[in-house]
């Protein structure tokens, strides 16, 4: 079972070899609301630490998803684009949003672990 | 993600703050209240309730105010393009507060409440500067009196009707925009059948002290779940109706944003009400612009703000109110565009996100409305 690390802007890190599997928490689903609409970066694009690079949108709302750590998109989930409502569902499961090859595979280790993540939704 | 919600000053709290947060709601700073914007059904569920079987919002943040005394309707009448002088005891109608120039200081209902007496809603976010411009124009005789004191719940929905009728059997006899004392569950109200949604229902005006209990009986029969104000803006839009600073305001003539209607038969051949040379103008020459329904050809919801563009690219609008329609299925919008533009069916593009993206003008209301009539 590989690790997840997570980041301020409420987003959960799986790392997988060298590419990190990313999402939404289910704190951000929750708070977010009913999602319906998601637009994801292309595959192939090169993103830069805490650039937007994904959209989710929930009835009231509109939000940026921030590419966690620098990397190149591989692959896309178009399960969610299709059924926007399985962020919701499944947040911190199936609906995962990209996969980054990562950059620097060592930044990883910055971000927060499950207990620093939960301690930061404390005080947040 | 930026999740956290900012709250600068303290906030009002309206009666049923308590019961709100009891039954698990999320509350957001709106107008200067605290107001839930969805309980834990989420807003989707609660938009598809209203349209099925029956919403309970509070709605107590509105200004809730009456004008006393002989030469009441004439009072208002020098305020608004309304026929109030003709509105019957019992009845109610929407119009609006004009200004010189012919924008609008605020949308309202008004209602005859019988003996000289006339009974208004107002917006929240404008309730302060209307009542002063009212208070500012009344003839000696005229008092306004604002009912700080009450609070406003709605019930809307196919089963309001039925609900209500429960508790409060003289509720079967009100008309559309009807308007009266209504006695529910033994709590003496004040009732109009209106609303903010496209469905049948009320609007119900209680004395603060009573509200709770009357929203406990409400919620008690089983058609009938809390909604926010998320579900209340995605009804209000599917519906097709403005809201205050989004899709009218000071700067909107009436006319363009095909409000004409209020203006009484009566007023008219009179043309006295504040704004009236601007807003006859306009209705003579044809407005250069109008609001419009848009729908968007794919699923990216185009929000308020978001620049409408011609055929061509050119940059000829904005959308006002935008977002996701539950009943839909699909995201909507309305906005203005030049006339020449705002034909059923004419192909635009909203630019989202630098993207332009297709869409089409159509008809409001997006789904049709289901008053009683």
């Amino acid at each position: 079972m590989s690790e997840t690390r997570f980041t301020k802007d409420h987003e959960w890190v799986r790392l997988e070899g060298d590419v990190a599997v990313v999402g939404i928490t289910d704190h951000a689903q929750e708070a977010l609301g009913d999602v319906v609409f998601i637009e994801l970066p292309e595959p192939g694009r090169d993103v830069a630490e805490a650039e937007a690079c994904a959209v989710v949108e929930s009835v009231k709302a509109a939000s940026d998803v921030y590419a966690p750590l620098a990397g190149h998109v591989v692959e896309t989930n178009a399960a969610i684009v299709d059924d926007p409502g399985l962020v919701n569902r499944a947040a911190e499961g199936d609906a995962w949003f990209f996969k980054l090859r990562l950059a620097d595979r060592a930044a990883f280790a910055g971000l927060m672990d499950a207990a620093a993540y939960a301690a930061f939704l404390e005080t947040a | 993600m930026s999740t956290d919600h900012a709250s600068a000053s303290p906030l009002l709290t309206t009666p049923l703050d308590a019961l709100h947060r009891e039954l698990g709601a999320r509350m957001v700073p709106f107008a200067g209240y605290a107001m839930p914007v969805q309980y834990p059904a989420g807003i989707m569920a609660e938009h598809l309730h209203c349209r099925a079987q029956a919403a309970l919002f509070d709605v107590s943040h509105m200004g809730q105010a009456s004008l006393h005394g002989a030469g009441a309707a004439a009072a208002l009448e020098a305020l608004v393009p309304g026929d109030i002088a003709g509105l019957k005891p019992g009845r109610q109608r929407y119009t609006l507060l004009t200004m010189p120039g012919g924008g609008i200081l605020d949308d309202l209902m008004v209602a005859n409440a019988g003996g000289e007496q006339l009974f208004l809603v107002v917006n929240a976010s404008r309730k302060a500067v209307d009542l002063a411009h009212i208070a500012a124009h009344l003839p000696a005789p005229v008092r306004l009196e604002a009912h700080d004191e009450r609070a406003l719940l709605a019930l809307q929905g196919p089963a309001a009707a039925a609900v209500l009728a429960r508790l409060a059997p003289d509720s079967a006899a009100f008309p559309f925009m009807g308007f009266g004392p209504l006695a529910i569950a033994g709590i003496a109200c004040l009732a109009s059948r209106s609303g903010y949604t496209g469905e049948d229902g009320f609007e119900i005006s209680v004395p603060a002290a009573q509200a709770e209990a009357l929203a406990r009986a409400l919620l008690a029969a089983p058609e009938v779940q809390p909604a926010g104000l998320g579900a209340r803006d995605s009804l209000r839009l599917e519906a097709g109706l403005c809201l205050y600073g989004n899709d009218i305001d000071e700067t909107t003539n009436p006319i363009e944003a095909g409000l004409g209607w209020v203006i009484g038969k009566r007023r008219k051949a009179e043309w006295n009400f504040p704004g009236a040379a601007a807003i006859r103008a306009m209705l003579e020459d044809g407005p250069p612009r109008l609001r419009v329904g848009i729908l968007p050809e794919g699923r990216a919801p185009a929000r308020a703000g978001t620049a409408i563009l011609d055929a061509g690219g050119a940059a000829i609008g904005q959308v006002t109110s935008g977002g996701f329609g539950p009943s839909l299925g699909a995201p909507l919008a309305m906005g203005y565009v030049p006339a020449r533009l705002a034909a059923e069916g004419t192909p635009l593009h909203l630019l989202v996100r630098d993207k332009p993206l297709p869409a089409r003008v159509a008809a409001m209301p997006f789904l049709p409305h289901r008053y009683i009539r």
